[in-house]
């Protein structure tokens, strides 16, 4: 099967300087349909009906978080697009703002006429301040045009976080505080943003909007798998040929995409999902991508057989502890032996103990961390000891043969 | 200010542009020193444990001196596997500095940092805003002194 470019059928077409470019495909036709003919219920209705789901990583449905945000009673209501793409292996929205803004614009349009939203916000990571001015500037093309008099868009800037991906991180850094985490309940859609009814989407999850008002949930829900609806935009990058953004239709399997896409020839293993996902080894190569099976934020990373599982699992770990916020004791303390353990087997200095102990601790996060970056920080960890224990085994081994030598020589 | 508009200053106090002022401020000096923080403290009412609290929690911004160019290296897996600790070794042999330092004429700062989205063009690098990506070591030399 060949892409199926639908969140991406603008980008390299229209001129993202340009909004006559974007007019000229047919764009802001559903916003219109959305301002003039359709009741807020309706298009919550028809997002629901589509089984659109969130293209961050999470993905929970669309519909369900726009409807409880909708029915929430509240002087203010507030919108925000999750542009902070800095899941490891992740850079698809950086592609989709860069070529087709105007997407994500009309996108936010509905979104915020769906739940009653006056003030949204496009919380963009530091790292891609390069695109902040031609933001600013596809709004004020939107405005100029009218179609943005019900809700106004800001473009806010992270300042170098992780953890800010995460909705009450962000949600907290707007606020002008600390990146961290809250806890859980309540949910934004009933107190989000300083306590008013918030909906945080992903960028690819708002481009998707448009494409479901204008051709209908049924032909939304037509493509993909039971539970995940539509197409998936990923980030392939590692050892292909071709590494790049590609357009799939959901059930598409792995195969299609790091061989007959990106053009892989040699695999170990691919990793799904960034720092926190899954490690799936080449004999399952034709695992289809879902929600159902393994998804994330739709950034893939192709290992070849000269790689080593325990390097990848450590450097994985490394970012995870420097990125953990450090509110909750499992996240912080959990990734950090993580390292700790994992840095010594790289080193040859295992011990016999380490593989359980690795287990156990990912237990204990993944129970007792408050958000998802200790409760998915040891899946990586886990999936490396299911399909390449031997691996671990071997690492903890040699550690001991090579202390019981050197030992053996200094006596 | 984001010619988007403001528009939420009314119901969240000074707190909610605290994030903004402190890129301005950072934007100005090149660091948010004690002296910029007391400053800042001052004009919005936050206690200054606050505000240096928030500053050190994000990883743009700076209270130490930087350099007046920060290069920050990817580290992370899609750039390690490409060589990014060869990227990462002829910049500290170019400039003599490790990451983390800034080197004597505070020309350069070295960073190592975590994944910045250019996973399709590793290993890859950011000097303040601008990307350069594909890299090699041997790249590095040309790219400094055009700095």
């Amino acid at each position: 099967m060949a892409e199926k470019r639908i969140v991406m059928g603008n980008c390299g077409v229209i001129d993202p300087q340009d909004i006559e470019t974007y007019l000229a495909r047919g764009g802001f036709k559903a916003l219109n349909k959305a301002r003039d003919k359709m009741k807020p219920k309706a298009i919550v209705e028809e997002v629901r009906r589509s089984g659109l789901t969130g293209r961050g990583g999470a993905g929970f449905p669309c519909g369900l978080k726009w409807e409880l945000a909708m029915n929430a009673r509240a002087g203010r209501k507030y919108l925000i697009c999750n542009a902070d793409e800095g899941e490891v292996g992740t850079f698809k929205d950086k592609y989709l703002l860069s070529h087709d803004p105007f997407g994500l614009i009309e996108g936010m349009g509905i979104a915020g006429r769906a739940i009653g939203a006056q003030q949204a916000f496009i919380y963009l990571r530091a790292e891609y301040h390069f695109l902040y001015d031609a933001l600013c500037g596809a709004i004020e093309q939107a405005k100029g045009k009218g179609f943005l008099k019900d809700m106004d868009i800001r473009v806010f800037e992270g300042a170098g976080s992780y953890i800010c991906g995460e909705e009450s991180a962000l949600m907290n850094s707007i606020e002008g505080m600390r990146g961290e985490s809250r806890y859980k309940p309540p949910y934004p859609p009933t107190s989000g943003l300083w306590g008013m009814p918030t909906i945080i989407n992903n960028v690819e999850t708002l481009m998707n909007v448009p494409h479901i008002i204008n051709k209908g949930a049924d032909w939304f829900s037509a493509m993909g798998t039971k539970r995940s609806k539509g197409t998936k935009v990923f980030s392939v990058s590692g050892d292909v040929a071709r590494p790049g953004v590609y357009e799939l239709e959901m059930g598409s399997s792995l195969k299609e995409l790091v061989i007959d896409l990106a053009g892989a020839q040699d695999i170990k293993a691919v990793q799904i999902g960034g720092s926190t996902g899954n490690i799936i080894p080449a004999r399952m190569i034709d695992t289809p991508l879902s929600h159902e099976t393994c998804l994330g934020s739709g950034a893939v990373v192709v290992f070849n057989t000269q790689r080593d599982i325990v390097d990848i699992v450590h450097n994985n770990m490394h970012f995870l502890s420097e990125e953990s916020c450090g509110k909750c004791t499992p996240c912080r303390e959990g990734t950090e032996v993580m390292l700790e353990i994992l840095g010594r087997l790289t080193r040859g200095e295992g011990a016999s103990g380490d593989i359980s102990k690795l287990e156990d601790l990912a237990r204990a996060m993944a129970l007792a961390s408050l958000c998802g970056l200790g409760q998915a920080a040891a899946v990586p960890v886990l999936d490396s000891l299911k399909y390449f224990s031997q691996e671990y085994v071997d690492r903890i081994e040699q550690s001991m043969y090579l202390r019981s030598y050197i030992g053996s020589q200094l006596s | 200010m984001s010619a988007a508009g403001k528009g939420t200053s009314s119901t969240t106090g000074n707190r909610a542009e605290l994030l903004p002022a402190l890129k301005q401020e950072l934007g100005k000096n090149g660091n948010l020193s004690k002296t910029v923080l007391t400053s800042l403290a001052g004009k919005t009412g936050l206690p200054l444990n606050e505000i240096y609290g928030v500053s050190t929690f994000y990883a743009y911004l700076p209270v130490l001196p930087a350099g007046k160019n920060v290069i920050r290296v990817c580290g992370c897996l899609p750039c390690d596997m490409k060589d990014a600790r060869g990227v990462i070794g002829s910049i500290k042999k170019e400039l003599g500095i490790e990451p983390g330092q800034t080197t004597g004429d505070a020309k350069f700062s070295l960073e190592q940092v975590g994944c910045i989205g250019a996973c399709d063009q590793a290993p890859a690098m950011m000097i303040n805003d601008r990307l350069f990506g594909n890299l090699t070591p041997a790249r590095i030399a040309e790219i400094l002194k055009s700095y």
